[in-house]
């Protein structure tokens, strides 16, 4: 940049990163929706300046002093095609790149790294696994892909990242998940863009993305000492999830160790994927989730935890891969009398420390 | 087109029309045929306007099938009946009275239009009936409601008797039987709500055919009036089964 | 006649505004509050809607204010939240959709189907009294406490996690919907019954091929807003839980509810200016517009197609990824007939006759705006780019172009291009044309940058944002005052000409429609007696022997 003055050369420079257009790009869909987006400005600036010199040509050209007889034409078919079907051509094709970007955003791949986030009037409640808690904030290592399962405890709220050009409405009674792998370490904005009442404007934060050894480091020192699935395991004994849920031969419910992921038969017929949005479901609204061959008989917890609460069981079950665990809430209900939940007793065939033949 | 041009049409009608055509319209015919249409597209709107109700019925009772099986249950077979009957009936009298204004008979047209009126009524009373039952029972819901009779059919006898297969629901299902009442007061109230406003133009028409205001030759108002009261008939015909009688045998 | 103008008025010195006419038949109050004439409806909603518009342009005067800086320094967050709120409300619903329906349509479509008045007179007032009624309610709202729900109304946060004043606002919604449905069905009647002999669907004006599409959109989307709205206000009130996801109740379902009618309100607001665009550029170019078929047609598949987009507010809502990408085509679907509009209308240029009147340059203002906003629609309708771009004010730039930069100057130039015909007079050229220029000077400052804030991420109906945003925010707001300035010339100078106009005479703009046939302004019913119409519309070489026989004759 020598023939550029560089007092000139330090204005421009200034100039772009003061009075920049776009965000910063800190994932890996970010230049990629950059680039359908540039590709939508060069259309868009074409078709503007195309309609721009039509109109403005045709009016300095058949200016009445320039022509005062008009020539009545009644059309053209065939320009009536060019622009129909150049238009809707374009058209198409933004509409595959972007379809092709949307399920790509909107699809998690199976290794993703899943951090809970609930939305509330006026924060937003970061969770991690380990049991690292954040509000309005969110830590992320670079060079892996993570996902968010977000959730609202009251009305509609939106997830933003402008820097990773990802955002996700959070809705109350159902889980909905985005995906995101950072790349550039930094501090980045968190919006909340769905209007959610008085403090919507409040509802910002940072996204704070570390290289994967500072995010180690964060982890271990944030942490509260039990995980998520720790909660929920003390939460599954303390709601006597284990009366019916624990994996005897009789159990009244049906065994939840490797639950996750697999594919279960409902009373109805139908065949779902456990999925996190299924264990909710199943939680709050055991009736329309029963699964074949066992009695409806699972009391709902809706009204009695919270959305905390029910990622901490979804947690926990997601966890299950073995009955040892399982039998360890076995162990674990000897809990002192409180009033969360029913009275710690194992009930039903398996006396507490019997492990299952 | 100047001021001076003649319209052939223009200067036929200005002579001979009569006092009820308006004067926008170029004929009588085209009076009846312009109002005519605009009552069909009305209805239109109204199926529109309907529609949103049942969409939100179609898709509850989709996800809460066993509470909305059971709820329905709780509706009286016999009142529904009764006034599915009595309203077709008013369609019949509402359609005479048409005829009777046609061939310009008053004392016909008086007798079917107060029929219909009457009926109308009826309709109404026997709603009455059936949300006073309601009010009794709990099921009103927002207002006075209990989950009792869905989580322990037996307490019920009559309508235990004509369902005893129907089983307790659980908590969380029981409690989507008031998804089925808001929709249920929801649409049968919007129904009764355009009943209450037809049987108020069906009085008001009663006060015109004394002074012989439909049987001089002018139908258009009773003939356009007749297609509402159908239309809210038709309403009706959709209600019935999709309240009441669609799970009778499960 | 080669001038640079092509308005042709009387002499000034002997003409005179002609002593009957629709504005001097009966006098008296009653005359106009008990009227069936459509041009005295017409009338009275153009005072009503001015009035709503200067409301709401305060609102966003308010607005723009509050944004200058990035703290929430001059209104308080709820203050904020009410004023952008009741901004939507009154804008979309008390002067958008009524705007050029209400006001142009009921005035003009009888005149220009050759009929002497809408099929419906009494349904034709009583739709302006619900729109009274309804603006009484809305206006009731703001002064008890306004409601701060958005224009959208959304649940959980309208029905159960707001204390304010939501029940009056919807049903003030409510009333003003069955407003816009009665209008619709009153100009569906008349277009198909009451044409005069000789007038076939192909020579109607394509300002009632728009304003029919329009009607369409009215009468059968508005309806789904009415029950949403009862189902809101039942939630509220009776505790009906519909939408409420802890009686089992879906939000998503209120939001499916409300886009189905209000997507289609946004073509039931365009698709008249669009008509009026047609009008405009024909008469000031001397030329039938271009592919008079592709664009009725067009203006038809609009209304149709509209109607099967609404989810395309819903993308990152939750719905399933397969939905959105039938969404998402329809979607580009919809925007073709727009830029065929666009190109018809720029044809019509080609080898024309051109003049630049106030009506002229609005239109001109409107296809280069309304290409923009058009556009910027496509970057939303495709979904991976929606992700980034929703929910900010990339949103709000884009349905400003479309609605301000598109409809409002649409509107304003059938209110600069038929106010001769109203009212008998001309308004003055030279500070219109001044007027026009700088609305779309202060337009373009006002709603480009938000395009750049909204793809930096600034969300929207926020009273607070992050410091770099603020120099965007402030030329938008220095754009504001721009045009506030733009926007209130007109109301000085149209009540000027109201006495100190030129007498325009029938046809200053020598245009061929049936309307212009008639005398300035015109006799209660129209036409003396019907007219026959034995040409087609735009039909500039029958509009020239017209002419020379008219002169052959005196």
């Amino acid at each position: 940049m020598n023939y550029i003055s560089p007092v000139l050369w330090q204005f421009i420079e200034k100039w772009l990163t003061h009075f920049p257009l776009f965000p910063p790009e800190a994932s890996k869909i970010a230049p990629e929706a950059d680039a359908l987006f540039f590709f939508m400005v060069l259309v868009s600036l074409v078709g503007l300046t195309l309609v721009i010199l039509l109109v403005a040509g045709f009016s300095l050209l058949y200016h009445r002093k320039r022509n005062p007889q008009a020539t009545q034409i009644e059309g053209s078919t065939l320009l009536e095609a060019t622009w129909t079907i150049i238009p809707l051509g374009l058209f198409l094709i933004m509409f595959v790149w972007g379809s092709l970007l949307y399920f790509r955003i909107y699809t998690p791949p199976a290794n993703a790294m899943n951090i809970y986030v609930v939305g509330k009037q006026w924060m937003w409640k970061a969770e991690h696994p380990g049991g690292q808690h954040e509000i309005d904030a969110l830590h992320v290592p670079t060079g892996r892909a993570v996902q968010l399962t977000l959730i609202s405890q009251d009305v509609f709220h939106s997830f933003s990242i402008p820097a990773f050009r990802v955002k996700r409405e959070a809705i109350p009674g159902r889980y909905t998940t985005v995906w995101f792998e950072a790349t550039r370490p930094g501090t980045y904005h968190l919006f909340c863009t769905q209007y959610c009442g008085t403090n919507h404007s409040q509802m910002i934060g940072d996204i704070v993305v570390m290289t994967p050894d500072d995010f180690k480091k964060w982890l271990d020192s944030s942490t509260s000492g039990s995980s998520l699935a720790q909660n929920g395991e003390r939460l599954f004994a303390s709601l006597s999830c284990n009366a019916c849920h624990n994996s005897t031969p009789e159990a009244r419910g049906p065994n939840l160790a490797g639950v996750y992921g697999s594919r279960v038969t409902l009373a109805s017929g139908q065949s779902v994927t456990v999925d996190e949005a299924f264990l909710r479901q199943a939680i709050l609204n055991p009736s329309e989730h029963v699964t074949q061959g066992y009695a409806p008989i699972m009391p709902t917890y809706q009204g009695q935890i919270s959305e905390d609460g029910v990622i901490a069981l979804v947690e926990y079950i997601k966890n299950l891969n073995s009955d040892y665990r399982l039998q360890q809430t076995l162990n674990t209900t000897q809990l002192p009398p409180d009033n969360t939940g029913k009275p710690a007793q194992a009930g039903g065939s398996a006396a507490p420390g019997e492990v299952k033949q | 087109m100047t001021h001076g041009d003649l319209a052939k049409s223009g200067e036929a009608s200005h002579m001979e029309h009569p006092s009820y055509q308006r004067h926008h319209f170029e004929s009588v015919a085209q009076q009846f045929d312009a109002t005519n249409f605009a009552m069909w597209l009305f209805l239109l709107t109204e199926i529109m306007f309907f529609g949103g109700l049942f969409t939100a019925y179609l898709i509850m009772r989709n996800w809460y099938y066993p509470a909305f099986v059971e709820a329905s249950h709780q509706l009286s077979i016999f009142w529904g009946t009764a006034n599915t009957t009595v309203l077709i009936l008013s369609s019949f009298t509402m359609a005479m009275g048409v005829w009777s204004a046609q061939m310009r008979r008053k004392g016909m047209l008086l007798l079917f239009l107060g029929l219909t009126f009457f009926l109308g009524l009826v309709f109404l009373g026997i709603k009455g009936i059936e949300w006073h039952e309601k009010w009794e029972k709990y099921h009103v819901p927002g207002i006075r409601y209990s989950i009792q009779d869905f989580t322990n059919p037996a307490a019920d006898p009559e309508v235990h008797s004509q369902y005893p297969d129907d089983k307790p629901l659980g908590l969380d299902m029981a409690n989507k039987t008031e998804m089925y009442f808001f929709l249920y007061f929801a649409m049968t109230g919007m129904h009764a709500l355009h009943m209450v406003i037809g049987i108020a133009i069906l009085a008001f028409m009663i006060v015109r055919a004394r002074a012989d205001a439909y049987t001089q030759g002018h139908v258009t108002f009773v003939e356009n009036f007749g297609l509402y009261w159908h239309f809210v008939d038709i309403i009706w015909i959709f209600l019935f089964p999709l309240l009441y009688l669609i799970s009778r045998h499960q | 006649m080669s001038t640079a103008t092509v308005v042709s008025l009387p002499d000034q010195s002997t003409a005179r505004i002609p002593k009957m006419n629709f504005l001097t038949k009966e006098n008296g109050l009653l005359s106009w509050l008990l009227t069936g004439d459509h041009k005295r409806i017409a009338t009275l909603y153009l005072i009503s809607i001015t009035f709503f518009f200067f409301i709401g342009g305060a609102l966003a005067g308010l607005i723009r204010l509050e944004l200058l800086t990035p703290q929430s320094d001059l209104l308080a967050a709820d203050t904020y939240n009410k004023v952008f709120s009741m901004h939507g409300l009154i804008m979309v619903f008390f002067f958008l959709v009524p705007s050029v329906p209400a006001t142009l349509g009921n005035f003009l479509i009888p005149m220009m189907v050759g009929a002497k008045d809408l099929a419906l007179p009494k349904i034709n007032l009583l739709s302006w009294y619900l729109y009274i009624v309804a603006g009484g309610m809305m206006l009731y709202t703001m002064a008890v406490g306004g409601v701060d729900t958005g224009w959208t109304f959304t649940t959980p946060l309208s029905t159960h996690y707001l204390n304010t004043h939501v029940v009056s606002a919807g049903l003030a919604v409510f009333v003003a919907g069955f407003s816009s449905i009665f209008t619709g069905l009153n100009f569906i009647v008349t277009i198909h019954k009451m044409r005069c002999p000789g007038m076939t669907w192909f020579r109607l004006p394509l300002f009632v091929w728009s304003n029919y599409a329009a009607s369409i959109l009215m009468v059968l989307g508005t309806p789904v807003l009415a029950i949403t709205l009862v189902l809101v206000v039942l939630e509220r009130t009776v505790g009906i839980g519909v939408f409420d996801p802890a009686k089992g109740g879906d939000p998503l379902l209120f939001q499916h509810l409300f886009w189905f009618y209000s997507h289609p309100a946004v073509y039931i607001m365009i698709l008249p200016g669009m008509g009026v665009v047609s009008e405009v550029v024909s008469t000031f170019s001397r030329k039938r517009v271009f592919g008079y078929t592709a664009v009725a047609f067009s203006s038809v598949a609009i209304a149709v197609f509209g109607f099967f987009v609404w989810a395309h507010h819903m993308f990152i809502m939750g719905i399933s990824n397969y939905s959105s990408l039938v969404f998402s085509l329809m979607t580009m679907l919809v925007a073709v007939p727009s830029a065929i509009k666009i190109f018809n209308w720029a044809f019509t240029l080609y080898k024309g006759s051109i003049t630049f009147e106030t009506p002229m340059l609005y239109s001109i203002g409107f296809m280069g705006l309304f290409t923009i906003g058009g556009l910027t629609g496509v970057f939303l309708a495709s979904t991976g780019t929606d992700i980034h771009l929703t929910e900010t004010y990339f949103v709000v730039a884009h349905f400003h172009f479309v609605m301000v930069g598109g409809m409002l100057m649409a509107f304003l130039s059938g209110i600069h291009f038929w106010w001769p015909k109203w009212t008998g007079r001309m308004y003055p050229e030279k500070i219109s044309q001044l007027a026009a220029l700088t609305t779309f000077i202060g337009f373009n400052l006002t709603f480009f940058p938000q395009f750049i804030l909204g793809t930096l991420g600034m969300p929207r109906r926020y009273a607070a944002y992050p410091p770099e945003f603020q120099v965007l925010n402030v030329f938008s707001t220095a754009g504001a005052t721009v045009l506030g300035v733009g926007y209130l010339l007109p109301i000085l100078y149209l009540t000027w000409s109201l006495k100190y106009g030129e007498i325009a005479g029938d046809n200053p703009w020598q245009a061929t429609g049936l309307e212009w046939q008639t005398q300035s302004p015109p006799l209660s019913e129209n036409f003396p007696e019907i007219p026959i119409m034995d040409h087609e519309a735009y039909d500039y070489e029958w509009f020239e022997r017209h002419q020379q026989q008219e002169v052959a004759s005196v």
